[in-house]
């Protein structure tokens, strides 16, 4: 194989000596795209807002679904496990526990033969991002917990996930508002497992970690005890707009 | 038969680095799909695995560059970075609708520069702040978010960048064969790249053109 080494340079630059005049393309990509960074620190927060706001709903009617990979007013699978977990309606139950008058297990069935309440809320986590007016159904949490009986000396409601690791909990008002659902639907499908299926909880007026995916156990204790989270340095009271440093616009 | 004459164009040092640039951003970009899109997570899960490979990719993104630019083995991809970093007047010529055929261009042509530049850029803003999203403790919420956020598009913009860059060297098989095995088919030097072919060969390109119909032969070069 023959190759022409460029050994021989000195008498021959012939159109890369005579160029008349450069630009710094290079440098000015560079500079740009980390002014591009530095300004989407201080400023994405603001501008990720507007954009759920004003485009989010836009993208939600696409119907190809293509435009849901762009960074605006979608899901983020969030899980704290390795893997998904994954059970169907028929072998999921769900146990209501601890100071109760009686230890109750619900199958699917019993959830869905409750009285079924929709709320169409915004979902807000707070990491920043924000689902617009997602639409919910289920049980509300209280109809749950009057199945089991709550007794007087309970103070808190502890919730286990059946990812063996996720907990949270909620005093027992805020777990007796009528938008602390205990939701099976979600834009009127059956709640998929990447979103907690076959039934998680929905908690409107707080954060999205307060909204614990695939519920299992709901336990009455006495005391509130922080979960996972907020043992990650989290607000256990996880208003949105009102913890967490955070100022978003409410959500219920 | 004799093989076709070559033009050495990218020596191990660069063609190392590039491949071992290219390979991190492959699993980068997997695996940023796979912790960023619902679908892909629910088929891949192992979130916490997957989340480690990303960070450890990410955190070794730079070395292969920086290993290849230092020292006395880097000369070549330094003279290239240099190249890369500078549009003249036959990339504005290039860049013009309608006289890109009359460009002579150098080595690169202005699109290799301009993705050469995001790409490197990238890397900067990506570990930037990549840091932060691994670290986050360290920082306020809103900075977090702002990286988020600045994470998130300029990874679609790599996508788009890289994979428009493998289509296009998978169009030109004789370009491609310039970083996979170092060398180019002269004719495609000449043809493709002719103020490059000139400079390293000292022959003009222009005797592999066309022959121009003889009136309007003046006006042209």
């Amino acid at each position: 194989m023959k190759r022409h080494r460029s050994a021989d340079r000195t008498g021959v630059q012939p159109s890369e000596a005579s160029v008349t005049s450069e630009t710094a393309v290079g440098r000015r990509v560079f500079l740009g795209l980390l002014g591009f960074g530095a300004a989407g620190i201080v400023f994405g927060s603001s501008v990720q807002g507007w954009l759920e706001r004003n485009v989010g709903p836009v993208l939600a009617k696409d119907p190809t679904g293509l435009l849901a990979l762009l960074p605006i007013g979608r899901f983020r699978i969030y899980s704290v496990t390795s893997n998904l977990p994954d059970r169907s309606r028929s072998a999921y139950r769900l146990t209501v526990s601890g100071l109760v008058d009686r230890k109750t297990v619900l199958t699917f069935a019993d959830l869905a033969a409750m009285p079924k309440t929709h709320l169409a809320r915004d979902f807000q986590c707070v990491t920043g991002w924000r689902v617009p007016g997602v639409r919910w159904a289920g049980v509300r949490l209280r109809d749950v917990l009057d199945r089991a009986g709550v007794r007087p000396e309970a103070g808190a409601v502890r919730f286990v996930s059946f990812d063996g690791t996720y907990t949270e909990s909620l005093t027992v008002a805020q777990a007796r508002r009528s938008d602390v659902l205990v939701a099976y639907e979600m834009e009127g499908e059956a709640l998929s497992s990447e979103h907690g299926g076959p039934a998680r909880l929905y908690i409107a007026p707080m954060y999205g970690y307060k909204s614990l995916k695939w519920l299992e156990t709901i336990e009455l204790t006495r005391q509130v005890e922080p979960g996972y989270w907020e043992q990650r340095g989290y607000d256990v009271n996880g208003w949105v707009g009102h913890s967490n440093h955070r100022s978003d616009d409410p959500t219920a | 038969m004799t093989p076709p004459p070559e033009l050495a164009r990218f020596d191990r040092v660069e063609r190392a680095a590039h491949w071992s640039t290219a390979t991190l951003f492959g699993v980068l970009m997997f695996t940023g799909a796979a912790l960023y899109a619902g679908p892909i997570s629910t088929l891949v899960g192992q979130r916490e695995v997957v989340r480690t490979i990303h960070v450890g990719a990410g955190l070794l993104l730079p070395l292969p560059l920086l290993v290849g630019l230092v020292g006395r083995w880097g000369r070549a991809l330094r003279v290239d970075l240099r190249r890369l970093g500078r549009f003249d007047d036959e990339d504005r010529v290039w860049l013009h609708r309608g006289t890109r055929d009359d460009a002579r261009l150098g080595k690169f042509n202005p699109g290799q520069k301009l993705n050469a530049a995001f790409l490197g850029s990238a890397i900067v803003v990506m570990l930037g702040t990549g840091i932060v999203l691994k670290w986050f403790s360290l920082f306020s919420l809103t900075t977090r978010t702002g990286a988020t956020f600045v994470h998130d598009w300029v990874a679609l913009g790599i996508w788009v960048s890289v994979l428009g860059h493998i289509m296009l060297a998978l169009r030109d098989p004789d370009a491609l064969r310039g970083m996979l095995y170092g060398a180019v088919p002269i004719r495609w030097a000449r043809l493709h790249r002719p103020g490059w072919y000139e400079a390293e060969t000292g022959e003009p390109a222009t005797r592999l053109k066309p022959p121009e119909p003889a009136p309007a032969a003046t006006e042209g070069a």
